[in-house]
């Protein structure tokens, strides 16, 4: 069981307010995953969870039970880091053992837990290698043994894959998703990438100078975002926003289309551009219109068999049922 | 052609060290060359090289004049004693400087170091007096105690830069393994910080090893170590070289032979962390 209450939780460093009074509940066996730019606060706020930062004031609540002045020893969470934290002078075993030893099991259970994770992990053939010997594939894996030994109440993902090169990304990607779906366990996961953010959780929280900007499913924050942050944080390529009389038109300060909500054409459509950059992913095409008269640039999603070259008039057509309105505020017209 | 030059470039370089290593060398080899002279020949001048009957009279009149075995004794028990304690004290010490430091924590190691830029005679009064009150005078436990004060600086110091090179991550980690503060020092942190905490010790011995000002101003006999024991010969009623040099052979000679066997293991340990 893990549910996770946050209460008015903050956090100063000095005179810096890095997490102004911030609420927030994690219901167990969810896969939460916090996203924002880089300086949001993300890590901050699990490394609050996990105890390893004390809060400045507020409560935290693991599985019913105040947690807020626990050492994160006791908090019954396991978390992965992002350097992986191996221990260097022990091997694969003792690394993922070493929990169970601190947790004085004996010696028939800790080893029958750590050959279940080896073999859930396809580590079995590594357990006496030490982790300087290994990739950094197989390095996450450890760490994530480590973790799922303990059998925690929660996990804790500090960038985990963000090491690793983008092939390796994906796949260990899939193989977390996957623990999750076996494991039911609650997951939380930091990550500045809002692909992975979108594929692998069930609830996503977004985090911007510590506050939180919205809270939902990938899709509720892909279809209505709050705001204009969320709007250009959440989807690739970045939403394009457009000011002005043609946001006037739809009664907003600001109008927000995804580049794959836009048809392009050469002869018919109420926007007109220039081609600039083409982006081919061979799937699709990504084309930078330029001269609009609306915004500087104006993405364009196309099928990748769409050909049009640089310099190339044409013309746009933007999907008007999906077009998010913002006001003055930059907060999102319902 | 540009191998040539490597390999010319390469001898001078070789030349160069071996001169400069000889020289460093020299003062330690005259030693050991004059302890198997007679007196005679080890003041006659020119200087013989080589061409001496090598007699190893000087090693037996040492011998029988005074017991090499307890001055042995007294120095690793003072050095040993002293750097075991020192590394106790100071591993806790340099864990909290490195891991969770305050806002004074620089001001508290510069302090630290600055003790060490005060001459020693400075403080030879107090220290003293206080060996006086507490009975301390001539006891291999109050010479230990205070070479561990004079060396904690350094320990604390050589400890804190190791330490310093550690992830902050991995202790982290055995925090949210369920590791108490205890285990996190004894499995994690000091295995890992081995060949600094090595280098450490093996540093501290020998500067405890060589230790004289305080040995010879705090001992008299019960407690007198090796440094006292070449001191005794350099009686005022004249110099004996050759005697002297037999003695301070035998002196140097442990920690010589330490320091060989751990010559990796030093400069491993003091070039930790330089290179990445």
């Amino acid at each position: 069981m893990g549910r996770i209450v946050l209460e008015k939780v903050t956090k100063s460093f000095g005179d810096v307010e890095v997490i102004p009074p911030l609420d927030l509940t994690i219901e167990d066996g969810e896969f939460a995953v916090f996203v924002g730019p880089s300086g949001c606060g993300k890590s901050t706020l699990l490394r609050l969870i996990a105890g390893l930062e004390d809060v400045s004031s507020g409560a935290i609540n693991i599985d019913g039970a105040e947690a807020t002045d626990t050492p994160p020893a006791k908090r019954g969470l396991a978390m992965v880091f992002q350097s992986y934290a191996l221990y260097p002078h022990m091997s694969v075993r003792k690394n993922i053992a070493f929990p169970l030893r601190m947790a004085k099991l004996d010696q028939a259970e800790i080893n029958k837990r750590v050959e279940g994770a080896a073999s859930v992990l396809n580590l079995a053939d590594y357990l006496d290698r030490r982790p300087g010997q290994l990739s950094g594939g197989q390095r996450q894996r450890v760490a994530i043994g480590r973790a799922i030994v303990r059998e925690p109440a929660a996990f804790l993902f500090d960038e985990p894959l963000s090491n690793l090169d983008a092939a390796l990304r994906v796949g260990m990607r899939l193989e977390i998703s996957e623990l999750h779906e076996r494991l039911k366990t609650t997951m939380i996961y930091v990550t500045h990438d809002q692909v992975e953010a979108m594929t692998m959780a069930d609830k996503i929280v977004v985090l911007r100078a510590g506050n939180i900007e919205q809270v939902g499913s990938p899709l509720e924050l892909y279809k209505t975002p709050r705001n204009l942050f969320v709007a250009g944080f959440i989807g690739s390529p970045k939403m394009n926003f457009i000011n002005g009389s043609e946001a006037s038109r739809f009664g907003a300060k600001t109008i927000g289309v995804r580049p794959e909500h836009i048809m392009i054409s050469s002869d018919t459509g109420p926007w007109s551009g220039t081609v600039g950059v083409s982006e081919h992913l061979g799937s699709d095409t990504f084309f930078h219109v330029h001269n609009t008269g609306l915004a500087e640039t104006v993405t364009v999603r196309a099928d990748g068999e769409v050909g049009f070259r640089h310099g190339d008039k044409v013309h746009l057509t933007p999907r008007e049922d999906v077009i998010h309105r913002f006001d003055d505020a930059g907060l999102r017209i319902t | 052609m540009a191998r040539s030059v490597t390999t010319q470039r390469k001898a001078i370089n070789t030349l160069i060290a071996w001169t400069i290593g000889l020289l460093i060398f020299f003062p330690i080899l005259w030693t050991i060359l004059t302890s198997f002279k007679t007196e005679a020949q080890a003041i006659a001048s020119p200087p013989i090289f080589l061409a001496f009957d090598w007699t190893l009279e000087n090693y037996s009149v040492v011998q029988e004049r005074s017991d090499y075995m307890r001055f042995l004794w007294n120095s690793v028990i003072i050095a040993g004693g002293s750097t075991l304690l020192g590394t106790i004290i100071a591993i806790p010490a340099a864990w909290s400087m490195a891991f969770v430091p305050s806002r004074r924590t620089k001001d508290i190691l510069l302090w630290m170091l600055s003790t060490k830029m005060l001459p020693a005679v400075g403080v030879l009064y107090p220290i003293s007096l206080l060996f006086v009150q507490l009975n301390l005078l001539d006891t291999r436990f109050g010479l230990t105690l205070v070479i561990m004060l004079i060396n904690l600086p350094i320990i604390v110091w050589m400890l804190y830069t190791y330490f310093k090179e550690i992830p902050v991550d991995i202790l982290e980690a055995a925090r949210m393994d369920g590791a108490s503060l205890r285990e996190e020092i004894i499995h994690v942190l000091t295995p890992m910080a081995v060949p600094g905490i090595a280098s450490t010790i093996l540093l501290n011995i020998i500067l405890a090893w060589n230790e004289a000002f305080w040995t010879l101003n705090l001992t008299a006999t019960d407690a007198a170590p090796l440094t006292a024991f070449i001191a005794s010969y350099s009686s005022p009623e004249g110099l004996f070289f050759a005697k002297l040099s037999a003695a301070s052979t035998m002196a140097i000679a442990p920690i010589l032979i330490l320091g060989w066997f751990s010559q990796k293991q030093l400069v491993r340990g003091l070039t930790f962390g330089a290179v990445k």
